[in-house]
């Protein structure tokens, strides 16, 4: 993995490309909000969200295949908090198997509250992932900072991303040293641990004085305490249009969720 | 304009680890002048470079075009002394090559429409125009020490100070690395290893050992004094020329 794998879609030009970060950015929060406030059963709610998030992938001609595959990297761990959803809910039971002297039940209420929790994740995660990869990093962190979250946190996770693979690079070239000098998989677990310990501790070093370089570079030219870049975000009518039809569309979402849950 | 622009007068240093790095050096250079400071790894070399923008301040006497890097001329010296550190990923430390080259002009104070003025500029003169939204990690080493160059030269800097220019670059980008440095008309403190380009880029070279200037002259004199090279654990380029003629 590389930074090809992250960044490898952001220059389309679709709508969804052009569109203002931070429109994108309030978009998804609304969505997510939307999605997990969806009551369970309210299926058509679901439905309608799914087909959201589907319009929004074909408009922005990132081939859904893709998205759909970083979506599932989350998956297993909404799978994993909400696995014993099933077992612990009351309702009818649906199955029952003894497990050493207890009885495992598995209920209807349990099992729709598990679908429902797993669609919520899901369809917040494919929200999210389309958002990563239309939108370039720097974006969404000036988004951020204009939506006013602390500029240590947006300076923290730009420098983060600037040197993730940097600091992998180094860690790539620590392994193969490894490699170069040991035969097989060879020595005990505590040797290896040892020779781990040693690898972290020299990584740790050299971050630690490439830090101290990159602060001289900043110091060097100019920086003293804040640090300001360029503004690019511009909203345009385009953006208007889309948060009016996307409002619209969670409304709707809204709407048919609460009405299904009167009935 | 003042001269010599730089001036350093009895400088010592040492880290707080009482490791003695500079001791005693003087130096002065005139504008337009293209120096190299040549000399076996820990001689001083960073440690020197770091003095002259005031990142480490010593004993003894630093100014550039009679500021010294000290309170409230602490701006304006950073501004006229662009330092480009060895390893681009140090000196690149923004998403985009946008950000970079802006980060000076931005924070000197630069209004918005000028500082976007000066990228566009200094881009060019590295010969990397519209390379704006770039991102560092997607380029070469070569085109990032281009980048490195023109982070410094947006902020107008007279006096360029570079640490190992041509390491780790193949030779066409080597010479073209040396193509673009020729052309610049800035005063220059070169740091290097690499002898050939010391040769072909600066007039005057000094060298420095074990934390002393030993020696200040003319680049022709210095490299061709192949003992005096080998002393201070350098290579003179005539001599590996020879050597492997024979």
């Amino acid at each position: 993995m590389g930074h090809t794998f992250l960044d490898r879609y952001h220059h389309g030009t679709s709508l969804i490309h052009r569109l203002d970060p931070r429109l994108k950015l309030l978009a998804t929060l609304a969505f997510v909000l939307v999605a997990s406030s969806t009551p369970p059963r309210a299926w058509p709610a679901f439905a309608l969200l799914a087909a959201l998030v589907l319009v929004a992938i074909l408009v922005s001609r990132i081939p859904p295949v893709e998205v759909l595959k970083r979506s599932l990297i989350a998956l297993p761990f909404a799978g994993m908090i909400a696995l014993s959803l099933p077992f612990t809910q009351g309702g009818q039971p649906v199955w029952t198997w003894p497990l050493f002297g207890w009885e495992l039940t598995i209920t209807d209420e349990g099992l729709i509250l598990f679908a429902a929790i797993v669609a919520k994740a899901w369809l917040s995660v494919l929200a999210a992932a389309l958002l990563l990869a239309s939108t370039p990093l720097f974006d969404l962190l000036q988004a951020m900072r204009a939506l006013h979250v602390p500029a240590v946190l947006t300076s923290t996770m730009s420098f983060m991303y600037r040197y993730l693979f940097v600091l992998g690079e180094e860690a790539g070239r620590l392994q193969t040293a490894h490699a170069a000098r040991s035969a097989g998989p060879g020595g005990s677990l505590a040797w290896r641990a040892r020779v781990l310990g040693g690898m972290i501790g020299s990584l740790f070093i050299r971050s630690y004085e490439r830090s101290e370089r990159i602060y001289a570079a900043m110091l060097s030219r100019g920086f003293a305490g804040e640090i300001y870049s360029l503004t690019r975000l511009a909203w345009q009518r385009r953006d208007s249009w889309a948060s009016l039809a996307w409002t619209a569309a969670l409304v709707a979402v809204v709407s048919l969720a609460h009405f299904r849950a009167w009935v | 304009m003042t001269d010599p622009i730089i001036c350093v007068e009895h400088l010592t240093f040492s880290y707080p680890d009482s490791r003695q790095a500079l001791t005693d050096i003087n130096l002065a250079v005139k504008t337009g002048e293209k120096v190299a400071i040549v000399g076996p790894n820990g001689a001083g070399k960073s440690t020197l470079f770091l003095h002259l923008n005031g990142i480490l301040s010593g004993r003894g006497r630093v100014e550039i075009a009679g500021l010294a890097p000290t309170g409230k001329a602490l701006r304006a010296v950073r501004a006229k002394v662009g330092l480009v550190f060895q390893d681009p990923d140090d000196q690149l430390f923004s998403p985009t090559v946008l950000d970079d080259v802006a980060f000076g002009p931005l924070h000197l104070g630069c209004p918005p429409a000028e500082v976007r003025d000066r990228v566009a500029h200094a881009l060019a003169e590295v010969g990397m125009t519209g390379c704006e939204g770039l991102m560092p990690h997607h380029m070469s080493l070569g085109e990032r020490k281009r980048i490195a160059i023109a982070t410094v030269l947006a902020m107008h800097s007279e006096v360029l100070v570079l640490d190992e220019p041509s390491a780790g670059l193949d030779p066409r980008a080597r010479r073209n690395l040396l193509g673009l440095l020729k052309t610049l008309p800035q005063t220059m403190l070169v740091a290097s290893h690499d002898m050939r380009l010391v040769w072909d880029l600066c007039l005057r070279t000094v060298i420095l050992d074990g934390g002393r200037l030993v020696a200040d002259g003319p680049t022709t004199e210095l490299l061709r004094d192949v003992a005096l090279m080998e002393q201070h654990g350098l290579e003179s380029p005539l001599d590996w020329t020879q050597s492997n003629a024979d």
